[in-house]
């Protein structure tokens, strides 16, 4: 292990930030990020979920047999998913229906078991938390930073406190499905203007 | 033979500490999300029907099961006023089935109150069964013995204009209510005397 712990949490935020740099996760990247709250909210739950299976994997990474390994990440990932659906029944029903279906699909998230699949599965248990808890992170802010920009211009709203007075007339596009689509594609550009050196 | 007797093993063994630790967290929770569920669903209309109760409904309930189903009763306590107990029953609307929870007073066996819960009527015109509250109005202070009709089928109730059907359906809700009141009066009393004591 020639990287810390430090630079497997970095890495989440720009080198490897999951929907703009690895184009992963799209699905609830485009389908959730009408306002900011449910930006947030569809991240912590995916970061949890990140964090506890990667951590779960790693360290049953020598038990796991090698064949059957895709079956047992998606029963563990399955069962955080559960968790995070109940604990946010229990405790944010208003979050948890506004997400709705999203939160059960976080299972199928590619980012999820791909983080298991390619990291979690080789490394200690130090590093893969480090590792879920960067790209997790990182996937949060992405999905702040589209909610933010969609919800801004879509609503005149920020986490629902309205910011313009009444004269403000919302450009409703942007909260719309097609919205989604040209806002991370001119996000992705800019990504892709900075990174550039 | 033995090799895949093992990788069977293993997901088996995933499969079942899984389902024991949902099983737990669900055990968990299960009030809370009952508790949650009845507050964002049905609440709002709970309220409006107690208003001005000196308890949370919400939390004084009761639970009895008849002919298979689940019924829950909920409890207003008012200073001057005697107890009145509100539950959801469903009737057929326009667009599907509606919700409409009854509330009745229990020393006079009068309607103080009925709101529309869920339904799927059409937005605009069956809609303002739930939304016009001149419509619900007319039911509160009515004894529970009267027949509820709308006044096409020969009853006392305006229904709204252009959606019979969804009035008919808000009717046949109450009747359903005042049916199933008169069935299970002796037993609630039996219950909330119990519960006081």
């Amino acid at each position: 292990m020639a990287k810390t712990a430090v630079q497997e949490f970095t890495k989440g935020l720009w080198a490897e930030i999951p929907p703009f740099r690895l184009v992963l996760g799209l699905c609830p990247t485009l389908a959730v990020t009408k306002s900011v709250e449910n930006g947030i909210g569809m991240g912590v739950a995916t970061t949890f979920v990140l964090v506890c299976s990667n951590i779960l994997i790693s360290l049953l990474r020598n038990t796991i047999p090698k064949k059957v390994r895709i079956a047992c990440y998606i029963v563990v990932i399955a069962t955080f998913v559960t968790v995070v659906e109940l604990v946010m029944q229990a405790f944010a029903y208003p979050l948890f229906l506004k997400l709705g279906i999203f939160i059960p699909l976080i299972v199928v998230n590619c980012i999820v078991l791909g983080r298991a699949e390619a990291f979690a599965s080789k490394n200690g248990v130090l590093a893969s938390l480090a590792d879920g808890l960067g790209i997790g992170v990182g996937f949060t802010l992405s999905l702040t930073a589209l909610a933010i920009v969609r919800e801004v211009l879509g609503n005149g709203t920020f986490y629902n406190i309205p910011l313009f007075g009444p004269s403000f007339e919302p450009f409703s596009f942007m909260v719309q499905a097609p919205g989604a689509f040209v806002c991370l594609g001119l996000m992705l550009c800019m990504m892709n203007i900075l990174g550039k050196k | 033979m033995r090799e895949m007797l093992k990788l069977f093993m293993a997901v088996f063994v995933f499969s079942c500490l899984s389902g024991g630790v949902l099983a737990a967290i669900q055990n968990v929770t299960r009030d809370r999300i009952e508790y949650q569920q009845l507050k964002f669903v049905k609440g709002p209309t709970i309220k409006q029907i107690m208003e001005g109760c000196t308890n949370d409904p919400l939390i004084d309930r009761l639970k009895l099961v008849d002919e298979g189903r689940d019924l829950h009763f909920f409890l207003g306590k008012f200073e001057s006023k005697p107890d009145a107990v509100a539950f959801e029953t469903f009737g057929k609307g326009f667009g599907g089935v509606m919700g409409v929870i009854v509330g009745i007073d229990i020393k006079t066996d009068k309607i103080i109150g009925v709101g529309v819960t869920t339904h799927s009527e059409t937005p605009g015109v069956g809609s303002r069964a739930k939304t016009d509250p001149k419509f619900t109005a007319q039911f509160e202070g009515v004894s529970i013995k009267e027949p509820f009709k709308v006044k096409a089928d020969g009853g006392q109730i305006d229904a709204l204009t252009g959606a019979t059907i969804s009035s008919r359906g808000v009717c046949g809700a109450v009747v359903e209510a005042a049916e199933i009141y008169q069935k299970l009066k002796p037993t609630l009393i039996e219950m909330m005397r119990h519960k006081k004591g």
